[in-house]
């Protein structure tokens, strides 16, 4: 199945795209898996800030279906 | 036609608003935190919309670094409070406005008064402590505000506390601890002019009470690529209840003891903040001291803590005469006089 990722922020700068297909054989991954999975390809620093939205909407849980948009948003705080 | 209905009679003209609109902004009261970026173009917007009454709050003064986005300065404010110089600048543009000005910036303790007499806050912060503080300010004032942050290209902005909607801690419950501002990072000039703008937006449709307000969603714009999402998010009840349930605190963010070589004991409750990212603290409250005095090191001297001073003391003396400790040294003052 294929996703689309969304990079925000710093988290954007590294992993040197804002945005990514990504093809998964595993049917099942949840959120939190897939969150962990970007986390450790990119070696992006999380501290649990970061957050998930899958198809634009935050906090969801369960499984990654095929053509799901995830994006994973940092906060930051310029004004 | 009298000048006022000529001075705003494009948006009266606009069915939404008319005469009735215009007299709720007349006697809406809007506080802007932060003059800076996104709070210039949001006062200017406002003050020319008629807005009645703008608090302006910020504690620094314009420099030259300023001016290639906070272009409601000019040259000839540098060095000037941010607040006074965009006063006179917004005078100018509307004579009927009031401006109040707060040169003392936002603290923890005049947040909750200070926003007591607006209708609602506009967030021009570049912190994430201020962005907390503004949150749970708000919270306890019941006052709805409008965010927005900057990064480089990228902007986000929403609305908190908007009629029982969701607050900062909804969207960001776990604090980060580390800021990243513009100065480092730097930032295109345009980018705060398109936040600001959308945060006078937001704030007029509250006070006029039209279209959808951007509660509960989070509107993200990278003018590099000018894709915009939209992501929705839910009140945290949890997260709500407990900020209401408690007395304002400050978050600690790039928090550190000066001196990391040093071994210290901090007697306070495990709630109070700051509290510093260093290791060699021991933190063990006060009540429980008799316990587990056995986890305080009696090799080396240590440094004991509270909030002000006065804890600390009793907690070395209750220490040294019960329990024989020699290497105890009190931080007169408190936490505030060991931190970075």
């Amino acid at each position: 199945m294929s996703i689309t990722i969304r990079y925000f922020g710093a988290i954007a700068e590294q992993t040197g795209c804002t945005e990514e297909l990504l093809e998964l054989d595993i049917v099942g991954t949840d959120i939190a898996q897939l969150k962990a999975y970007c986390v450790r390809k990119h070696q992006l620093t999380d501290d649990n800030i970061i957050q998930i939205a899958v198809n634009q909407q935050l906090n969801q849980t369960g499984s990654i279906k095929d053509g799901d948009e995830v994006a994973l948003l940092p906060p930051f705080a310029g004004g | 036609m009298d000048t006022n209905n000529q001075r705003y009679s494009r948006q009266i003209k606009l069915s939404e608003i008319g005469t009735q609109g215009q007299e709720k902004l007349q006697k809406a009261k809007v506080l802007i935190i932060g003059m800076g970026g996104l709070g210039c173009p949001a006062a200017q917007y406002l003050t020319a919309a008629g807005v009645g009454s703008i608090g302006l709050v910020d504690h620094d003064t314009v420099d030259i670094s300023n001016l290639h986005r906070q272009i409601l300065y000019s040259e000839s404010s540098i060095g000037l409070p941010k607040v006074e110089a965009a006063k006179v600048a917004l005078q100018q543009l509307n004579s009927q406005t009031i401006f109040q000005t707060y040169t003392e910036g936002l603290t923890l303790s005049n947040a909750v008064g200070l926003f007591q007499p607006y209708d609602l806050i506009i967030d021009g912060t570049d912190n994430f402590q201020a962005k907390y503080l503004i949150n749970d300010a708000c919270l306890l004032a019941n006052k709805p505000w409008v965010y927005a942050s900057i990064y480089k290209y990228e902007g986000q902005i929403s609305v908190f506390n908007y009629r029982s909607g969701p607050s900062y801690r909804c969207l960001f419950p776990k604090v980060p601890k580390e800021d990243i501002s513009c100065e480092e990072t730097g930032v295109i000039g345009v980018l705060p002019g398109i936040l600001g703008t959308y945060q006078a937006t937001e704030v007029l449709k509250i006070i006029l009470g039209i279209g959808q307000v951007l509660s509960g969603k989070l509107k993200i714009i990278h003018t590099l690529t000018m894709q915009e999402q939209l992501i929705t998010f839910q009140p945290n009840e949890d997260q709500i209840n407990r900020i209401k349930a408690q007395p304002l605190q400050l978050e600690a963010i790039n928090c550190e003891v000066v001196d990391k070589e040093k071994y210290y004991l901090d007697v306070r409750e495990p709630h109070e903040q700051p509290q510093p990212e260093t290791k060699n603290i021991i933190r063990i409250p006060l009540g429980q001291l008799n316990e587990r005095h056995q986890e305080i090191p009696e090799s080396e001297p240590i440094y004991v803590y509270c909030q002000s001073g006065i804890r600390s003391k009793k907690a070395i003396q209750f220490l040294t005469e019960t329990h024989n400790f020699n290497n105890l040294i009190n931080v007169d003052g408190g936490i505030q006089t060991i931190l970075k």
